[in-house]
């Protein structure tokens, strides 16, 4: 590359009217091996290698068979590659008495998912478009308070939820756990519209009033379409946040309809039996699949999503 | 054209109803469960409270109990440990991270993809990940060994005196991804032309880092300091996971103590002291924060 | 005529900050008013205050004799056009323009009209189907303008409409403007820093500062009798001199005395008797100095060019004169080098003469 550039600019040099005198011109010629490049890449790679060490070793280990990883090495390769430890993971694979694997874990999870997900964002986009346009008395003031609870460990507030939803009759319910899910992404993510919909020109929100439309005419007919981005990074934050919930699973459901990282849990570390860390680590991996799809899809998006989140957290 | 008396004026209940109506959920949630929940749990952590929160109160025996009791201290001493730890070098390998990735550099993308994706996953996962991978008989431990040195020993989870730093490999592995990007974007915040300054005045570069950079991003590192210390507070999962808070009692946090008393043990006094510990906690690291950030400037 | 907007005793304040202070303008029905200030004079607050997009702490406000103080925008019967545009980006022009007829819901053929008659006024018909994205910044404004025109409303409010313009586009524009409103005779209120588009467009300016209306008058009126220091100073580029001195009497007539040099007050038109000894202050334009053309009856001072800064039409003289550095604009023709000796004379029909401690014209 560099070889072709210097060619190039000497070659420009015959063009060129006045003859150029001798001596440095056009690009520097950078070497590509220089000692900044070979440290500052020697380093990247050490830390990225780092990093995908253990995806690799969950993905390896998921495809041997159990005599192969009793003989050693976890790093290594598998010598005869079987999606056995899949299936079993998936179908079979034991808590307690249940033998059905995580595939049910996996269904209670998306039955989770999804109305948690839908009720959170509406409920935060909603409250944060009114906290960004629609100031009154006070409102400033409960939104602090929410901000400030988002820094209260959920151990302290947890009982007295508990009993709310208990009082209500939907403790133990998938409602009582959607609910649960709402209240605590609802800092987060009403700080990340009230901030969006901030930095909508506030013209534009002038232009609709003097136009006549109201509160939630505002909100479906302007506000909603423009915000479209910032609805894809609640999606990624609360879809990433709600799948790789522990606590609020434990605590809020019954066994039969455990989230999968409770299912998981519960099979990786369950005292009897034999230690299969094949099928442990493909259950590992299945339930790591879904957030893990949502961030390389999602790639700049899942950042920004944290980065909104968390710098002005 | 007469003067109009304010008597009728739209009563300012009134004003922006729609407004109200839309944040009901969000001011019961402000009020009802995180100010009204924390206050029902710090009152009946001065209760007697058991199988069923009751109000008869004690005074402050659940928090003599508390202290007294050999799993709240090592809880409290790991939690100690893993926090200090973790914010040094989560702080340090992501701002190292950044700083490199700011060189402009090639595949920057998939560098930060790769630095980033373990934030993708749950705590669980990531326990189960690190308990495989420091597994002594399978994992490090046996693969160094295998190499030649026979004695090695790095068994981290079947040794209480290392187990918590177990767990800080496991979180730091997690949670760094995280921290460079925070302060990559605060670098990429810093004004080009400083670079420009620094350049043709001839300062080295790691001077410039240390010397103007770190001092502007101060803002950035506390921030980022704030959240990875009320996260730390919270740790509970990558516990359950990697070691259920084993060997013994060795790895215990408080978060798991109080899930414990208040869900298994039935001992809800004990969970409501703990956790009534862990507001505390956190109110000493954000009060000061919140008073730098916000008690100077005076709010709209 | 019939008053199409009044502001009653007007005041704003966001706390402890008063914004608007007391205010009272009463605008004639058709008329072209600019409200002239630099930023923070409370101009585009009293602008939004009128269109009902802010509350005044006290005082009322009258569109068509209607007490509308109450009223939410949309019932005030105002269209409004925004410095940034505010156009709706995810929707076409079309629906832009319909949009707040639908709200209001208006039948649909009355909407098309309407829409059909904005576009052709305007020149935004090929336009319609696109986004505001696809438009360039003077398309923009006239779409923004158009979704004032289809509201079909009594008052059109301005808030820096040209601002985010480059200067050709803010000249054609204000043409524009000016043209829509002497064939609609509507009547429009017009924020702006901006004061030439102060004085070409306006039939009055009210000049603010401090949320205080200083003069409301036609253009002419507000170049040529300035109520007060801050008037002055404000319209006019290059800015009027100011000498500060004082009123001698000498020789039964009262003259203005500066560092021992005396000017001639005759021809200036006073608002009351001139007392001798008061400290005050004239305010001389560029252009109402006369350069090496002696007149019979004025007095001719000797100066020195200073700077010499030709722009072409015209040509700026910097001159130094009893101790005063004072800009000059004649012809652009006429070149002085530095240095050169000239005789100054002074049309004082259209000197201003101020009270040096209220700063009121005298």
């Amino acid at each position: 590359m560099a070889n072709i550039s210097t060619l190039n600019s000497t070659a420009a040099g015959f063009d060129a009217v006045s003859p150029q005198v001798a001596g440095p011109s056009g690009r520097k010629p950078r070497k590509v091996l220089s000692r900044r490049n070979i440290i500052l890449y020697g380093l990247l790679i050490v830390a990225a290698l780092y990093y995908l060490l253990p995806l690799y070793v969950m993905i390896v280990t998921s495809m041997k068979g159990m005599p192969e990883i009793r003989m050693g090495n976890i790093f290594s390769p598998p010598m005869e590659i079987t999606f056995e430890p899949w299936a079993k993971a998936w179908a079979s694979a034991c808590t307690g008495l249940n033998c059905d694997g995580l595939s049910r874990g996996f269904w209670n999870s998306v039955r989770i998912l999804v109305p948690s997900v839908l009720v959170s964002i509406a409920v935060a986009s909603v409250s944060g478009y009114a906290l960004a346009n629609w100031r009154f008395k006070g409102s400033e003031l409960f939104f602090s308070i929410l901000i400030i609870g988002a820094f209260i460990p959920y151990q302290v507030m947890i009982y007295p939820i508990v009993i709310i939803l208990r009082e209500l009759g939907i403790y133990g319910t998938l409602t009582g756990l959607v609910i649960v899910h709402t209240i605590f992404g609802m800092p987060i993510l009403t700080l990340l519209f009230r901030n969006y919909f901030t930095s909508l020109p506030e013209e534009l929100f002038k232009a609709a009033r003097i136009d006549g439309a109201g509160f939630w005419q505002i909100y479906f007919r302007i506000m909603l379409p423009m915000a479209l981005p910032i609805f894809v990074v609640a999606m990624i934050l609360q879809v990433t946040g709600i799948w790789n919930d522990f606590l609020f699973g434990v605590v809020f459901t019954r066994p039969d309809s455990y989230p999968m990282t409770v299912q998981l849990n519960n099979i990786v570390n369950s005292v009897q039996g034999v230690k299969e860390y094949n099928v442990n680590m493909a259950a590992t991996l299945l339930t790591g699949a879904v957030p893990l799809i949502v961030y390389f899809v999602s790639g700049r998006l899942f950042v920004r999503g944290i980065a909104a989140g968390a710098v002005k957290g | 054209m007469a003067p109009h008396s304010s008597a009728g004026r739209p009563s300012q209940l009134f004003k922006n109803l729609n407004s109200k109506i839309a944040l009901i959920p969000m001011m019961l949630v402000a009020l009802v469960v995180f100010l009204g929940g924390t206050v029902w749990t710090v009152v009946y952590s001065f209760t007697r409270s058991g199988l069923l929160p009751r109000l008869s109160f004690v005074g402050l025996d659940q928090y003599e109990r508390l202290w007294a009791a050999p799993r709240w201290i090592i809880s409290i001493q790991n939690l100690a440990i893993y926090g200090i730890l973790s914010l040094i070098f989560s702080l340090v390998i992501g701002f190292v991270l950044a700083a490199l990735m700011d060189q402009k550099i090639r595949f920057e993308n998939t560098f930060r993809t790769i630095f980033l994706y373990p934030f993708a996953l749950s705590f669980i996962v990531t326990g189960l990940v690190w308990q495989w991978i420091l597994n002594p008989e399978f994992g490090v431990q046996s693969i160094v060994r295998s190499l030649g040195w026979s004695t090695f020993e790095f068994d981290p989870l079947y040794n209480s005196d290392i187990v918590i730093y177990g767990i800080l490999i496991a979180g730091l592995w997690q949670g760094t991804g995280l921290v460079m990007c925070l302060m990559l974007a605060g670098l990429r915040g810093i004004d080009e032309d400083i670079w420009k300054a620094s350049r043709v005045d001839g300062i080295p570069m790691w001077k410039t880092y240390v010397l103007i950079i770190i001092p502007m991003m101060r803002p950035v590192f506390i921030t980022t300091l704030v959240l990875i210390a009320s996260g730390i507070v919270k740790v509970y999962d990558l516990v359950v996971a990697q070691t259920s808070g084993g060997p013994g009692i060795a790895s215990e946090v408080p978060a798991k103590y109080v899930y414990d008393y208040m869900f298994q043990a039935q001992n809800l006094g004990q969970g409501f002291a703990a956790s009534t510990m862990m507001l505390v906690t956190v109110a000493i690291i954000i009060i000061p924060w919140a008073y730098l950030e916000f008690g100077g400037k005076k709010r709209g | 005529m019939a008053n199409s907007v009044s502001i009653r005793k007007l005041s704003l304040s966001f706390g402890a900050v008063t914004v608007l202070k007391d205010l009272n303008l009463d605008i004639r029905d058709g008329e072209f008013i600019v409200l002239l200030g630099s930023s923070g004079c409370g101009k585009s607050t009293l602008l939004n205050c009128i269109a009902g997009l802010l509350e005044p702490t006290e005082g009322q406000i009258f569109i068509k004799d209607r007490n509308v103080t109450w009223e939410e925008p949309k019932d005030r019967g105002i269209g409004m056009v925004f410095q940034s545009y505010a156009l709706y980006p995810q929707i076409t022009v079309e629906k832009n323009l319909s949009f707040g007829l639908q709200v209001a819901k208006v039948p649909k053929p009355e909407i098309d009209k309407r829409v059909a008659r904005a576009a052709e006024i305007l020149q935004i018909g090929p336009l319609l189907k696109r986004r505001p994205a696809a438009l360039s910044g003077g398309q923009r404004q006239r779409v923004a303008i158009g979704r004032a025109l289809v509201r079909d409303v009594d008052v059109f409010l301005f808030d820096e409409p040209l601002s985010n313009l480059d200067a050709k586009l803010r000249s054609e524009l204000r043409v524009e403007i000016k043209r829509l409103h002497q064939s609609l005779k509507n009547t429009m209120i017009y924020v702006t820093h901006d004061q030439i588009e102060a004085l070409t467009l306006a039939d009055r300016i009210a000049i603010m500062k401090n949320g205080v209306i200083q003069q409301l008058d036609d253009p002419i009126a507000i170049y040529n009798k300035p109520r007060n220091l801050f008037v002055a100073g404000f319209i006019g580029s290059p800015s009027m001199n100011f000498l500060r001195g004082e009123l001698i009497e000498t020789g039964g007539k009262t003259v203005f005395r500066t560092n021992g040099v005396d000017f001639s007050l005759d021809g200036y038109e006073a608002n009351g008797p001139l007392a001798a000894g008061r400290q005050v202050v004239l305010g001389l334009r560029p252009e109402h100095i006369g350069i090496d053309q002696p007149e019979a009856d004025r007095e001719l001072h000797q100066a020195v060019v200073d700077i010499e800064e030709p722009m072409g039409a015209d040509n700026l003289l910097w001159l130094k004169h009893a101790g005063h550095t004072m800009s000059v604009r004649i012809a652009g023709a006429r070149r002085y080098a530095p240095g050169s000796q000239v005789r100054m004379s002074f049309d004082m029909r259209l000197a201003s003469l101020f009270d040096a401690q209220t700063e009121d014209r005298i």
